[in-house]
């Protein structure tokens, strides 16, 4: 059953809203920002920084529009000059303790404290006591507080309590002398507690992890998907020159909300490794990207190929390896599942591969041991695998063994080809996730040396073995695999967009 | 009977008539004065009809509000399968206010029996009296009056033989003012912070454990037995002044007064004879100057205005304050008006909750403006701040604790500009008549 619609007014701008919808959220439709701190759309309503108060024409007083649902026929005014005055004073009462060190702090440039101040408040302030001051205290996990910096929108603590259901925080203490505290013997050590540093509207919450490493507007932001597990996790990649220095959780209420869990936004520094491949070479040497190319060719043509591929390549590369060489083998590290149970379907999943799924849609198999059973004639592709576990000497069976990869794994002493290509972050691609939606990211940063795209590398290497495959973007690559493999039947790379879509393959019961 | 002091033949005592009684205390001897009468009546009643009773007595809330008791009542949707609760507000922490503490210490099964009264009225089977924690003494009191009247069958399953169940628990506080706030005070009863909660969902729909909840005062539930005995229009007769405003009401009386203590008069009673009869007037060679008349967290009044009030709840409105909890805090002209007030918004800066931006730090920053202008420190400017401060305070959080804060201090700067003037320009009031009052 669908609510009824409400009509009302936003800054004289006529919104339909179903009904029970905040004023605030109304708003949004309406394309005004109400501004505010303590409201979030992933958390439930505390109604307590009274920043987002709007004067609603016939109500006596300023409403909190957090915590206000819509009325028929009401008439909204965000920037009355009575709104703005409430807020300004808000603001200014946020700021008499909170101690402007906005230069030392890592939250500057990215702070709704400073962001409107700027837009309402006042140029000076009025207060001539001595601030409060508290130290900084260590939280445990990846998370430290800055207790001068807080304004008590208690976002962490509702965190804490309703998505992690970890009551590991609390406000303690009352009137000004109120701070975010740790419960007896807790720490913030749940799995997915880093996300109170991403849901501060200020700099009282900071990753140790980021403490100090960048500034704010110095980040470049691409939109992704986290390559770490299997539950897909849409992400920001933020690069500075060329580096990854932060995985934030990027919006997609069908897959995380708004959260990021702390192993997969932590593991974030093997896409900046500098041990890369980054030339093409034949038997040790270098060569060029089309000698390097045929000579794979020539190995593997008519012979009897092992193809080892890595979980988290993209669709692309395993629908253009699967067509060089047939579906080959996967191996799948796992890991303890780690649910946040206060979101729907969402955990940091078992198969810490990002694309185990597409990988067995394509046919590929999920194996323990992927050399076993290797034949002495056999040629060994290794797609961007590190074959952890694996013995030289094992390796060393192969007649031939050809590296396309990001590294040439320790235990191939001797590739004949070696094609680098770029990691996930330096290209773009889709993977599926393990509902069996396709999501695209794209690519943050640029690939070391000579290494290309998988899907550029992958695509000339299936044509010199005789399946043509000429595509030009990634993209195209998709189109085709969405035609060739029917578990992506009717999908396109436009249609996926920045979203993803549930594929045909999808398992029943999964999330539509 | 008064307490500590005689009772004035002015008084009109139904609560407090047995005030300073040890036997009072006693459930026979309670009975004997006509104790748990109105309950077994009330039992047998509809639960509408009581509160139509009530509603005809023109009862209105006794902790500070002043809303219909009857029309609260009313708004408990009756039958519809859920759990409803009364809690009594025992919570009393009001500067200045010591009445319901007086009821508990002495007329414990008073306000069993209103409680009692009350639930059924409401459809409740569970009434929490939530009592400060300090009240060591009437907890006591409350508790062995509980077990009492239990063990004698009065409440529990089959109150009275009626059939029904009615159970009366007593709550202790762990000491926050805050919790004397109707929803702070649910969130405490359910084991945590003591933070208001947003309205709406209003507590008849959905408050104590998310179930239908009435919040009465104690004075108001002590009240109800009187009005089942003796009928609603003599509850109504007692009004002397505005219609609206019936019955009896306690005040406190404290500070700067030759007889300080408890007064029970009828609604309408003139404040000055109240001063200056009742109370005694001032103290020996002094005269009184202003009087905060409800409790802190009401706009102070000057001696000659409040000479002129109907003690009700609309002869305080007409003099810009409020009948408030009827904690009536008197200061005479030996006191520093701002060092007072200074003192108030100390009160409230250390109990805010801590929720709501304004409250939080608007309370603590008036403290320090205030406690800067005590100490010689002050600026012109200042006054000018703290009447900003105090707009931007009010009517913009949660609860009321942060308008409690502001209305006493602006009102005082209002009433008594002069004195802050003089500190600010360096010079001791001249309308502090005692040196080294600061």
């Amino acid at each position: 059953m669908t609510a009824p619609m409400v009509n009302l007014t936003i800054e004289g701008r006529a919104v339909a809203v179903p009904a029970g919808t905040t004023i605030l959220e109304a708003a949004k439709v309406a394309g005004v920002l109400v501004p505010h701190y303590c409201y979030h759309p992933g958390l439930p309503v505390a109604g307590v920084c009274r920043m987002c108060l709007v004067e609603v024409e016939k109500m006596p007083k300023l409403a909190p529009s957090c915590a206000t649902t819509v009325g028929e026929g009401q008439v909204v005014h965000v920037y009355s000059e009575k709104a703005l005055e409430a807020r300004k004073g808000v603001l200014e009462l946020l700021l008499i303790n909170h101690p402007l060190d906005c230069p030392i702090c890592d939250q500057s440039g990215e702070c709704e404290l400073q962001d409107y101040t700027f837009a309402e408040g006042r140029a000076d302030s009025r207060y001539r006591e001595p601030k409060r001051f508290n130290p900084v205290e260590d939280f445990g996990g990846d998370v430290m507080y800055v207790p001068n910096r807080c304004i008590l929108c208690t976002r962490c603590v509702r965190f804490m309590d309703d998505l992690a259901h970890d009551e590991a925080l609390c406000v303690q203490e009352r009137g000004d002398r109120a701070s975010i505290g740790k419960a007896t013997e807790k720490d913030l050590t749940h799995p997915w507690a880093a996300n109170v540093v991403d849901l501060c509207p200020v700099g009282a919450l900071l990753s140790k992890d980021f403490l100090n490493k960048a500034r704010a507007w110095e980040l470049d932001r691409t939109a992704s998907v986290c390559p770490n597990c299997a539950q897909g996790c849409n992400t920001i990649v933020e690069t500075r020159d060329n580096v990854v220095m932060r995985f934030k959780p990027r919006t997609n209420t069908e897959v995380n909300q708004y959260f990021l869990c702390d192993e997969g936004r932590l593991d974030y520094r093997w896409l900046n490794r500098a041990d890369r491949a980054t030339q093409p070479m034949i038997d040790g040497v270098l060569a060029d990207w089309e000698e390097a190319i045929h000579a794979a060719a020539r190995l593997a043509k008519g012979a009897t190929v092992r193809l080892v591929a890595n979980a988290s390549l993209s669709n692309e590369a395993l629908y253009l390896l699967k067509r060089a060489f047939g579906p080959g083998v996967i191996t799948v590290r796992t890991g303890a599942e780690a649910p946040l149970p206060g979101a729907s379907d969402l955990a940091l999943r078992a198969d810490r591969a990002a694309n185990a799924t597409g990988a067995e849609w394509m046919g590929y198999r999920r194996v323990s041991a992927p050399l076993e059973g290797l034949g002495a004639g056999d040629v060994l592709v290794i797609a961007d695998h590190d074959l952890t576990g694996v013995s030289a000497e094992a390796v060393s069976r192969a007649k031939a063994v050809i590296v396309i990869g990001t590294q040439v794994p320790a235990a191939v002493t001797a590739p004949n080809v070696v094609l680098p290509i770029a990691n996930m972050a330096e290209e773009e691609g889709t993977f599926t996730n393990l509902r069996g939606r396709v999501q695209r990211f794209l690519q943050a940063k640029a690939a070391p040396g000579m290494a290309r795209p998988s899907w550029f590398v992958l695509a000339d290497l299936a044509t010199q073995l005789g399946q043509p495959a000429v595509h030009f973007t990634a993209g195209a690559v998709f189109d085709a695999l969405a035609k060739a493999e029917g578990a992506f039947a009717g999908l396109s790379y436009d249609t996926v967009a920045l979203k993803g879509k549930l594929a045909a393959g999808a398992t029943a019961g999964a999330r539509a | 009977m008064g307490y500590p002091h005689k009772s004035h033949p002015r008084e009109t005592p139904v609560l407090s008539k047995h005030f300073g009684d040890p036997k009072a205390r006693e459930l026979e001897t309670w009975k004997s004065f006509g104790g748990y009468r109105a309950l077994q009546q009330a039992l047998a009643m509809e639960p509408t009809a009581i509160q139509d009773v009530v509603k005809a007595s023109g009862l209105r809330g006794r902790g500070g509000a002043g809303f219909p008791t009857g029309l609260k009542w009313s708004f408990m949707k009756l039958g519809d399968g859920k759990p409803h609760y009364l809690c009594c507000n025992a919570d009393e922490s009001e500067p200045g206010t010591f009445k319901d503490r007086e009821i508990m210490r002495w007329t414990p099964h008073a306000l069993i029996e209103g409680c009692a009264i009350g639930a059924h009225a409401i459809g409740a089977e569970t009434c929490f009296i939530y009592i400060r924690g300090e009240f060591s003494e009437p907890i006591a009191v409350m508790e062995r009056a509980l077990a009492e009247a239990r063990a004698a069958g009065i409440i529990g399953k089959n109150a009275m033989g009626s059939g029904k169940t009615v159970d009366v628990w007593v709550h202790k506080g762990a000491g926050a003012y805050i919790c004397g706030e109707e929803t702070a005070l649910m969130n405490s009863i359910e084991g945590k912070r003591g933070n208001p909660r947003i309205k709406p969902p209003f507590p008849a729909v959905a408050g104590l454990f998310g179930m239908p909840t009435t919040i009465n005062n104690v004075e108001t539930l002590a009240a109800v037995p009187h009005i089942l005995n003796n009928g609603a229009e003599w509850y109504k007769a007692m009004c002397t002044a505005s219609p609206k405003s019936t019955g009896s009401k306690l005040f406190s009386v404290c500070g700067n007064v030759a007889r300080p203590g408890n007064y029970e008069v009828v609604m309408g009673f003139p404040f000055k004879e109240f001063l200056y009869d009742l109370c005694g007037g001032p103290p020996p060679g002094r005269k009184f100057k202003a009087i905060i008349p409800g409790g802190s967290s009401v706009p102070v009044i000057t001696i000659e205005e409040a000479e002129q009030v109907k003690m009700d709840y609309e002869g305080f409105l007409e003099y810009g304050t409020m009948l408030g909890s009827g904690g009536v805090i008197i200061f005479d002209d030996a006191q520093s008006m701002p060092r007072q007030l200074a003192r108030l918004a100390r009160f409230y800066a250390h109990e805010s909750c801590a929720q709501c931006t304004q409250c939080r730090e608007g309370t603590a920053w008036m403290t320090k403006i205030l406690e800067r202008i005590v100490a010689g420190q002050g600026t012109f400017e200042d006054l000018d701040t703290i009447f900003e401060l105090a707009e931007n305070m009010t009517g913009k959080t949660i609860c009321v604790l942060s308008d409690s804060c502001a209305a006493p201090v602006t009102s005082g700067i209002q009433r008594f500009r002069h004195e802050f003037e003089a500190l600010i320009s360096g010079k001791r009031s001249s309308s502090v008549a005692v040196a080294g009052a600061l």
